[in-house]
């Protein structure tokens, strides 16, 4: 088991520090509550900053090395901020045969954005999903946390353009 | 309902994919229109899959069996007046063979209960086999209806159930762990996630009488971070059943302890492998460890772990309910009972299906899943995920069943079903997974980290028509140094599909490779040689 160690306080007084803190003392500040904590991170600062990252393992007792590999070993965490807005494309299977790529394109001809990255104004990030199991619906997108189904490329341009 | 039980009730779909389509606004519009009327004995419900979710937001009455399909808020009508109109004992309609065909095990609560209701799952005979194992039965008694069962893992690769409890239950060492994984992650797979929305405490009591007969006291939920909803139904069904002492400490005054909690994914599709998804639940990267030691002997914390997927547990309290026999007493000899599939692609009703083993394929894609969209001609039926193959219409005949699919060079897997229609390039689909599969490669072995990039190299190059056929060649014994040498499941199905696609389908790579076109008319050479 590991020592005991120094209790550190967050890295600002933000209140939403308190969500990350109680996550992981529910499991006891142990090491294997890291990626309930980056969860805890993410959900309360939509990314995990190096802030965020030295102040989860300061309190669980891991080192940056462990605590930065396991943030990017998942591709669910993001280090960056994201856009105002956000647009996940899902390419898994079923949508990908019923026209993902088509959507990729149409939004990359639209905004100049690819998958991975925000608009350079900082409106619109556009993300790629590993099915979210909406197969049934596809081809599907998620606009800022709703659930569009059966995309057409030409509305989503439209819907993205009027946010 | 105040004054008995309701004459008619609304059930109104509330899983991801209606929900998606507005479900709640029609439950919430509901409410208000019945009661803005005079009826004072009809239930309006939530409830969990209703299956068809192709045709979402969908409102079924139980009483007739009358099914509303893409109901629109603002048209509730005919639903309020066919609530009306119902009379007890009255005519029922017939059901549509979507629905007809299917035999419900690990699903017969979807759509029938309130999946956020311990009480309407404990009016379904919920945690009845719980109690029932609990007070009457041995652990090692368990264990033998689940061998008698026949049960195999539903996760994929089809181990006997059985085996595996007996497994850890005769390893040293405590405490044992019993997990459920819920990391559903091949893409066009959405049975799990459908039966943990659509009915948690199934999976729940599932896990409690697994951990009762192998001797585990603690378990874990490893659930997609993808899935809100699952997570937040599955969180909400541990606290219930823990304050109703279904779970918790010393179950209905029984010596028994288990305690579950849930633990995130992150979107590792490697995860699926058990040591890695393991190593994620301690806390770190989820990178696989060489068998053996298996989990069942070492597993989490170097203690003995039972892993089993989310449909293997749903199916676990039905067979201590009416025994191992019963549900060997369907489906094929050696693949007993149902299997859950999740029907999507080309083809018109997409949603969740359960069917007896063996139902042939033909029955599942035109019988049940309503042929293809827009009439077109059916090309291949896609299974077993990224890891798994494409069957061609010649083998529509063929039974759905471990060996079955396993000979076809395909594989159960969880139990996406995804078909393709002619519109669809092989080559492109074999392309794509191992997109998939490069993308998803922990880095830990050189075969397969390696391996996958060359393999998505080489097939990107075949699909834009710069290929010869030595790099053909390259590409089929790279494909089996690969399958042969990786350290876990990953890199060993990975190049699955490219097997698959050349056994029924080369005759496509050789179009590319020496015509230069891609018949389908997806790959970028082909589209240019066609005229606008």
């Amino acid at each position: 088991m590991p020592t005991t160690i120094e209790r550190s306080p967050p890295p600002t007084d933000d209140k939403r520090w308190h969500t990350v803190e109680t996550r992981m003392r529910r499991l006891g500040n142990r090491p294997d509550a890291l990626i309930e904590a980056l969860h805890a991170a993410q959900e309360a600062f939509g990314h995990i900053d190096d802030d965020a990252l030295h102040f989860i393992g300061r309190t669980l007792g891991l080192p940056p090395s462990t605590v930065y590999g396991v943030a990017t070993f998942y591709s669910y965490f993001t280090l960056e901020p994201r856009g105002t807005h956000t647009c996940v494309v899902c390419t898994g299977t079923a949508c990908y045969i019923n026209g993902a790529t088509s959507i990729l394109d149409a939004l990359r001809g639209a905004f100049d954005v690819t998958p991975g990255a925000t608009t350079v104004d900082g409106r619109l990030s556009l993300v790629t999903g590993r099915c979210f199991g909406s197969c049934s619906l596809a081809p599907a997108a998620i606009v800022d946390g709703r659930v569009l189904d059966r995309v057409d490329a030409g509305d989503l341009v439209r819907q993205l353009e009027t946010l | 309902m105040p004054g008995g039980p309701a004459r008619a009730s609304a059930y109104v779909c509330e899983a991801v994919s209606c929900l998606s389509t507005a479900s709640h606004e029609v439950l919430t519009g509901l409410g208000a229109e019945v009661a803005a009327t005079s009826l004072t004995d009809v239930a309006i419900k939530r409830v969990g899959c209703l299956g068809l979710c192709a045709e979402g937001p969908l409102v079924r009455i139980p009483e007739t069996g009358e099914l509303f399909t893409k109901v629109r808020p603002d048209a509730l009508g005919p639903i309020v007046e066919a609530l009306a109109a119902v009379t007890p004992g009255g005519a029922r309609v017939d059901e549509a063979p979507f629905f007809g065909r299917q035999v419900r095990i690990a699903t017969e609560n979807s759509g029938r209960i309130d999946p956020e209701a311990l009480e309407d799952y404990v009016a379904a005979d919920g945690y009845a086999a719980l109690r029932r194992v609990l007070t009457m039965m041995t652990p090692a008694e368990v264990r033998d209806e689940i061998t008698t069962s026949g049960l195999r893992g539903r996760g994929g690769a089809g181990y006997p159930t059985g085996l595996k409890w007996n497994t850890v239950a005769k390893a040293t060492g405590s405490p044992r762990y019993v997990i459920c994984n819920a990391d559903e992650g091949d893409p066009g797979a959405f049975m799990d996630r459908n039966i943990l929305e659509s009915d948690p405490h199934r999976v729940l009591e599932g896990m409690a009488i697994a951990a009762y007969a192998v001797g585990a006291s603690a378990g874990y939920v490893y659930c997609r971070g993808e899935y809100p909803l699952v997570v937040s139904r599955v969180r909400k069904a541990i606290r219930d059943a823990t304050r109703a002492d279904y779970l918790g400490t010393t179950i209905m005054d029984t010596k028994f302890s288990f305690e579950v909690d849930v633990r995130l994914g992150a979107g590792a599709y490697v995860c699926g492998e058990e040591t890695a998804l393991i190593a994620s639940i301690e806390g770190g990267r989820g990178t696989p460890v060489p068998r053996p030691p298996y989990p069942a002997v070492s597993g989490l914390w170097d203690r003995p772990t039972l892993i089993n997927n989310v449909e293997t547990f749903a199916n676990v309290a039905p067979i201590l309910r009416r025994g191992g026999a019963w549900f060997a007493s369907i489906g094929t000899p050696t693949s007993t009972g149902t299997k859950v599939f999740a029907l999507a692609g080309r083809v018109v009703n997409t949603g969740i299906v359960e069917v007896p083993m063996g139902t042939t394929l033909r029955e599942i894609v035109f019988d049940i899943g309503g042929g293809i969209v827009g009439g077109r001609a059916f090309k291949a039926v896609q299974t077993g995920g990224p890891a798994g193959g494409c069957i061609p219409a010649e083998f529509l005949d063929m039974p759905v069943d471990y060996e079955s699919l396993t000979e076809l060079g395909s594989f159960m897997g969880s139990g996406g079903m995804i078909v393709m229609d002619e519109t669809s390039c092989m080559v492109d689909v074999a392309r794509f997974f191992m997109d998939f599969m490069r993308e998803e490669s922990c880095g830990k072995c050189v075969p397969c980290r390696v391996g996958t990039t060359q393999l998505y190299m080489l097939l990107t190059r075949i699909s834009d028509g710069e290929a010869t056929m030595a790099d053909l060649a390259t590409l089929e014994s790279l494909a089996r140094m690969v399958q042969r040498t990786s350290l876990c499941g990953l890199g060993q199905g990975a190049p699955n599909p490219v097997f698959s696609t050349l056994r029924y389908f080369r005759p496509e790579y050789v179009a590319h490779i020496e015509d230069r076109t891609c018949p389908a008319g997806v790959c970028r050479m082909g589209r240019a040689a066609v005229p606008a």
